[in-house]
């Protein structure tokens, strides 16, 4: 995993959308602290397979996702898997900031006025780059909000919260399925800025290989053997994690 | 926050029990008001919404979390649509408090969270698969089925960031009501799960009854 393939940073406030291939991996690194990537992620063979945050955090128990974590899709397989990661925790239950919010928040600031340093939602960026794969406001699931981090107290009650926030954190996403990955950089819909921020995420398209049997993620939790299973099923791999009936 | 309602059934302009593993798919009216009742105890009622006109803006889980601050829904939550807007408040509930971040069964997600040979069960997800396919009247299709309500499951977030699936805080008889706060599309999957306690292993039937406005 030494040199990339590939490397682009995403300014802040900005979207984009992109392939990546299985045993791929894709290092994000929050520059300047503060930042949010806001992702979404599709199988390319049929778009109906798609990311999905509540069987992603009730098969591995958590409300947050960090190392070791599989990221899942509504087909009971693992779309990526967090094989590294110094945030500790990202939020994948609230949601993207709508442009009517966006707006009352920050402010009208338009192309013809700003050029590139126009303010765009979460919202508007996800649907522009999902209208790029005939895709739209119904194919928009809970997305994951990688670098922002959220808390709840014992009643339940959600706030946005700035702890971990750093310059330089890191996570490396390895894809174990073929991916279609959109992505914008625009703020949490929780940041109570009142400025609009703009922080970049740095982003290396990495080779790695298959998962091994020692692989962290792998044994997180036997869900995520189950899982990486179901993908080994999907590609007819060579056995390697279970026997061909079983799966104890 | 526990809320009796003021509302006897048998004033209900409509009543319906559906068995587990069957769903219920009708529209409601803005103004009405629509019960769920557990009627033997732990049971799950996995619940999607859609605006009746325009299906595309539909219950999102994501916007009445964070709206409203709190991860659980109770009486005086609003449930926001995708696009921002009150589809429906909680105005009566005798549970106390339901889950909306642990999703809808599915027999893929089983294989996972249980084992392979749990593959062919039924499931929440394959009976929203069998009511659009029947009700091709709605329009509805796969990329419809979102994120779900999960009324009468306990599905406790820790302060630590833990989630579970922990023992039903609901009962025999108790419920949960809903005014429509514009002409939605109800479907419900009686959740016909058999790997999970939420249910007591026993899946039964629920009751929907709706009272005009």
């Amino acid at each position: 995993m030494k040199s990339a393939l590939y490397e682009f940073t995403l300014p802040g406030g900005h979207h984009w959308s992109f392939r990546m291939r299985r045993n791929t991996a894709l290092r994000l690194t929050d520059l300047e602290g503060g930042a949010n990537l806001g992702m979404l992620i599709y199988n390319p063979e049929n778009p109906l397979e798609r990311y999905n945050a509540p069987d992603s955090l009730k098969a591995q128990h958590t409300f947050r996702l960090g190392q070791g974590n599989c990221l899942y899709s509504d087909m009971g397989r693992c779309f990526a898997s967090l094989i590294r990661d110094d945030f500790g925790g990202h939020d994948t239950v609230c949601g993207y900031q709508s442009k009517k919010a966006c707006l009352a928040q920050y402010g009208h600031h338009s192309f013809q006025d700003h050029l590139n340093d126009w303010t765009l939602s979460g919202e508007e960026s996800f649907l522009k780059e999902l209208a790029k794969y005939g895709l739209g406001e119904r194919d928009v699931s809970a997305n994951l909000n990688l670098f922002s981090h959220v808390v709840t107290d014992s009643d339940g009650n959600l706030q946005y919260d700035p702890t971990p926030v750093r310059a330089g954190a890191s996570t490396t996403l390895r894809f174990d399925m073929d991916a279609l990955v959109i992505v914008h950089s625009c703020p949490h819909p929780l940041n109570p800025a009142t400025e609009y921020p703009k922080k970049p995420v740095h982003m290396e398209f990495l080779r790695t290989g298959p998962v091994t049997l020692d692989d962290e993620c792998l044994n997180h939790r036997p869900e995520n053997r189950r899982a990486l299973e179901n993908n080994r099923l999907y590609y007819l791999d060579e056995p390697v994690f279970f026997s061909r009936t079983g799966d104890q | 926050m526990l809320k009796d309602s003021p509302r006897v059934l048998k004033d209900a302009r409509f009543r319906q029990t559906f068995g587990a593993g069957d769903y219920f798919l009708k529209m409601v009216k803005a103004g009405e008001t629509f019960r769920i009742i557990d009627v033997e105890g732990n049971e799950a009622a996995d619940a999607l919404f859609y605006n009746a006109h325009d299906t595309a803006e539909r219950y999102s889980a994501t916007d009445t979390v964070r709206e409203q601050g709190n991860v659980y829904l109770e009486a005086g939550s609003t449930l926001m649509s995708n696009r921002q807007r009150p589809m429906l408040e909680i105005v009566a509930d005798t549970v106390g408090r339901h889950d909306t971040l642990g999703g809808a069964c599915a027999s893929e997600s089983n294989t996972v969270r249980y084992a392979h040979d749990r593959r062919c069960m039924h499931s929440c997800r394959d009976n929203w698969m069998n009511a659009i396919s029947e009700n091709g009247e709605f329009g509805l299709s796969k990329r419809d089925i979102t994120h779900n309500i999960n009324f009468f499951m306990n599905v406790p977030i820790t302060p630590e960031g833990g989630l579970s699936f922990a023992d039903g805080i609901s009962g025999p008889g108790k419920y949960v009501e809903m005014t429509a706060l514009m002409d939605v599309i109800v479907l419900i999957s009686n959740c016909p799960q058999l790997n999970n306690p939420c249910s007591g292993f026993n899946p039964t039937p629920l009751e929907v009854a709706i009272w005009e406005a």
